[in-house]
């Protein structure tokens, strides 16, 4: 039976199932209900909620519980998750798994709180000090976003891990109904804990610290290793490009629904477009764009940034094809007719008047100009 | 007069804790930071829970702290260390966890982390070394730097005007409700040292007894960072530091005293 | 697909009407979504949310245009959405508070005097769910039937069992004006 559910909600009990027993929070818009719901579970869970004196202090809680060896969480929203960066830097250096949800809103600085997919760069190049990633996943439903949280946590375990799950308040907010399916958990011995079992076993300590440059570079050498065996095995992408298609337009997460239903419009007066959904934005699915029907002339990019995935795209499609961008920012959403009218353009075609009454943004907005 | 090879009369007058690992420390000549870490050690034996604890370390001269301890020990980000604590503790929560935390950790940097875990009520031991000065990146000046004290950022000594007067952690921490103990003490000499390592003692037990925060404030010598021979640095805290630091109990189950 | 917009001031429970109209819909096997306005109207101003649903997956959450269905609960939400309403499409209003002429003559109006109905109830908090009378007299989305089972699983708490019979009883008189 399926339940009616909040993103933030779904993120919080699937966490629960997903053996989660320590939830670290501060309270930031639009991600409120998660550590409202974790307050009201965890402990009836047999876990721990704590309401941290800052993002800062939350994700070093994290850290903590990390090395303790439990499964533990944090989540908060973009100017949250900039703080938390020299936590997540640590965690990368000490190699500890948790996951980390990012209900994004758009800034820069306190912004608004409002949907927003501009932290994009901090999520997929590191974010804080040093060579590191983390796994990014992209959830488009809340069926999705639930799912993706019961993966987070086996990732994160598997590979010794921080993993990111970015969404933005439109998915954080909304609901959808959701089958609320326990998957199965990896269980992975971590010898490697600190949680004070030194009578039955030699003592264990957890550090991002060497003082001499090749120990250093060798645990850095290792850990590229593994950001190999994740790129190999989890980059993940929804490619809905066919032969006959013309224009495939790259979107992610809750505005890639958006997308779907510009590309319904246009197939629905001869223009075949189709969507290409990053699922995982590191690893990035970019060899999709080498291997790409021969019909393919256009890649669109839509964001709600001003334009931080399109780099990606860019690097994948490596001149291949010109790559086109559309974007929204401070909270505006784009419409469908948007999306729409863009490829239009592209296809040197007529715009149509947009229903909401938004005003479509040209190259030269998105450049800087008004 | 006894031959030392006989084995009949020899004995073992002192050795060291195996509550330390055989790293050998990597504090300068003077330095009242091995000291500490040698209290510590011995009272996690003594109370039969070294196997069970975990040491946090934090950014400072004590860094490497994870290297000495001989139990599990995890190094943390500048100032968060009761924030790891916290997270430790709240998973594993029979074990013995405890920070090991400067002036400059505690004091400045992580002033939010110390404080809220207090707040809270966190069950865990707090060893605070204060020596009014960041050790390890130069002699830098701290929070709990003497007014006209000279430092690497005070050439001209602590200046009350713009850098206002040395923060006092202990009296600060006794004013937080869910506290439990608190007391500053000294290791600059042998009576203090007594005194140093029955106050660390009584904050694992308080912990060990689930009776929540302790913090054990320990003034302590950084002749290198002074400027000072080891003997004078010990006069420099006995002189100069304890007046402005007053030693003792500022909290005690909970109640101020 | 029908596409809605429940709006009116925050705390006349809008929200709460269109989570249930998606919760009636989810369990008669279509896909759903539910989406709130949550940026800067939230606090004590306008709030309203989007509720679409439909036999097939569902793309973008947000109805901005082409409402089918609108619940409009204060005058300000007949100014804001009465535009965006489709031709042909449904309109239904809390004539208790909103005073002005709904001026479209290619939309159906339903004037519901439904803060009215909900003092008589003795209970001004119900008045969003006499706005569910106009869905059960103009359309064929649910029945009286499906409400109460919904309710019954909102109120399972022993406590508030009572609120179910008044929201049916509210519901009702709203179906007789």
């Amino acid at each position: 039976m399926k339940v009616l559910m909040k993103g933030n909600e779904a993120i919080s009990e699937a966490a629960i199932q997903a053996g989660c027993t320590a939830f670290f929070g501060y309270p930031i818009t639009p991600q409120n209900e998660i550590p409202e719901y974790m307050s009201a579970k965890m402990e009836k869970a047999g876990g721990v909620f704590i309401q941290a004196e800052s993002e800062v202090g939350a994700i070093n809680m994290v850290y903590g519980a990390a090395a303790a060896g439990v499964r533990t969480m944090t989540t908060s929203s973009s100017p949250g998750i900039a703080l938390k960066q020299e936590g997540i830097s640590y965690l990368c250096g000490a190699n500890l798994p948790c996951v980390i949800a990012n209900v994004a809103r758009c800034g820069p600085g306190l912004g608004g709180i409002l949907p927003g997919q501009s932290d994009y760069f901090q999520a997929t190049r590191g974010g804080g000090n040093g060579d590191y990633y983390t796994p990014v996943y992209a959830p488009a439903t809340v069926q999705e976003a639930w799912d993706m949280v019961f993966e987070s946590f086996d990732i994160a375990d598997k590979y010794r891990t921080p993993v990111q799950i970015l969404l933005d308040g439109m998915l954080g907010q909304m609901m959808e109904p959701v089958e609320m399916k326990v998957h199965p958990r990896l269980n992975i011995d971590k010898p490697w804990a600190t949680n004070g079992n030194a009578d039955k076993r030699p003592r264990n300590t957890i550090t991002s610290l060497s003082l001499f440059g090749e120990v250093l570079e060798a645990m850095n050498l290792q850990r590229f290793k593994v950001y190999e065996e994740i790129e190999k095995n989890e980059t993940a992408v929804e490619n809905t490009v066919k032969e006959g298609d013309t224009v495939a337009i790259v979107a992610y997460g809750a505005p890639s629904r958006i997308v779907r239903n510009a590309i319904d419009e246009l197939r629905a007066e001869g223009i075949n477009a189709a969507l290409i959904r990053p699922i995982t934005l590191w690893p990035y699915p970019y060899d999709t764009f080498q291997d790409l029907p021969k019909s393919v002339k256009h890649i669109l990019v839509a964001e709600l940034s001003m334009g931080q995935m399109v780099e990606d795209v860019r690097l994948g499609v490596n001149g291949k094809y010109p790559v086109h961008f559309y974007g929204r920012t401070g909270g505006v959403v784009f419409e469908p007719g948007e999306i729409a009218n863009k490829v239009r353009e592209i296809m040197g075609k007529p715009a149509k008047p947009l229903a909401s009454g938004q005003k479509q943004m040209t190259d030269s907005n998105l450049k800087g100009g008004i | 007069m006894p031959n030392p090879n006989n084995e009949a009369t020899r004995r073992v007058v002192y050795e060291k804790s195996r509550g330390l690992t055989d790293t050998p420390l990597t504090y300068c000549p003077g330095c009242t930071h091995g000291t500490i870490n040698k209290l510590i050690a011995e009272t996690l034996v003594e109370l039969d829970v070294l196997e069970k604890s975990i040491a946090i370390a934090p950014v400072g001269c004590s860094v490497l702290a994870y290297e000495f301890f001989n139990c599990d020990a995890i190094q943390a980000a500048h100032g968060r260390a009761p924030a790891v604590a916290t997270g430790i503790k709240r998973a594993e929560p029979s074990k013995v966890v405890f920070t090991y935390q400067g002036d400059g950790d505690l004091a400045s940097i992580g002033t939010a982390e110390i404080i809220h875990a207090a707040h809270r009520g966190e069950n865990i031991t707090v060893i605070f070394v204060n020596n009014a000065i960041y050790g390890m990146t130069g002699g830098q000046m701290a929070p709990t730097t003497l007014v006209d004290q000279k430092t690497s950022t005070s050439p001209f000594g602590r200046a009350e005007a713009t850098t206002g007067k040395p923060i006092l952690v202990s009296e600060m921490m006794a004013t937080i409700p869910s506290a439990t103990y608190i007391e500053r003490v000294s290791a600059h000499d042998v009576p203090h040292i007594t005194k140093t390592k029955r106050a660390i003692k009584k904050a694992f037990e308080n912990q060990i007894n689930g009776k929540g925060f302790s913090m054990v404030e320990v003034l302590a010598g950084c002749p290198v960072g002074w400027n000072l021979s080891p003997v004078d640095s010990m006069k420099f805290i006995a002189e100069t530091m304890i007046p402005y630091f007053p030693l003792g109990v500022y909290k005690d189950e909970g109640v101020a005293v | 697909m029908t596409r809605m917009v429940f709006s009116g001031f925050g705390g006349q429970g809008v929200l709460v009407l269109g989570e249930i109209v998606a919760t009636i819909a989810m369990h008669k096997g279509k896909e759903v979504t539910w989406m709130p306005s949550y940026g800067p109207e939230m606090r004590g101003g306008t709030a309203n949310c989007s509720v679409i649903v439909a036999d097939t997956a569902i793309g973008s959450p947000i109805v901005q245009s082409d409402i089918d269905i609108l619940c409009a609960m204060n005058g300000a939400s007949v100014d804001k959405f009465l535009p965006r309403v489709k031709p042909g499409g449904l309109v239904l209003v809390n004539s208790t508070i909103v005073t002005q002429k709904v001026d479209r003559d290619d939309v159906e109006v339903l004037e519901i005097n439904a803060t009215d109905i909900a003092g008589q109830v003795g209970n001004l908090r119900v008045a969003n769910m006499v706005m569910l009378a106009g869905f059960l007299k103009k359309t064929d989305l649910f029945t009286l039937d499906d409400i109460t089972t919904v309710l019954k699983q909102r109120f399972a708490g022993a406590r508030s069992q009572d609120l179910i019979p008044l929201n049916i009883r509210a519901i009702e008189i709203g179906m007789g004006e």
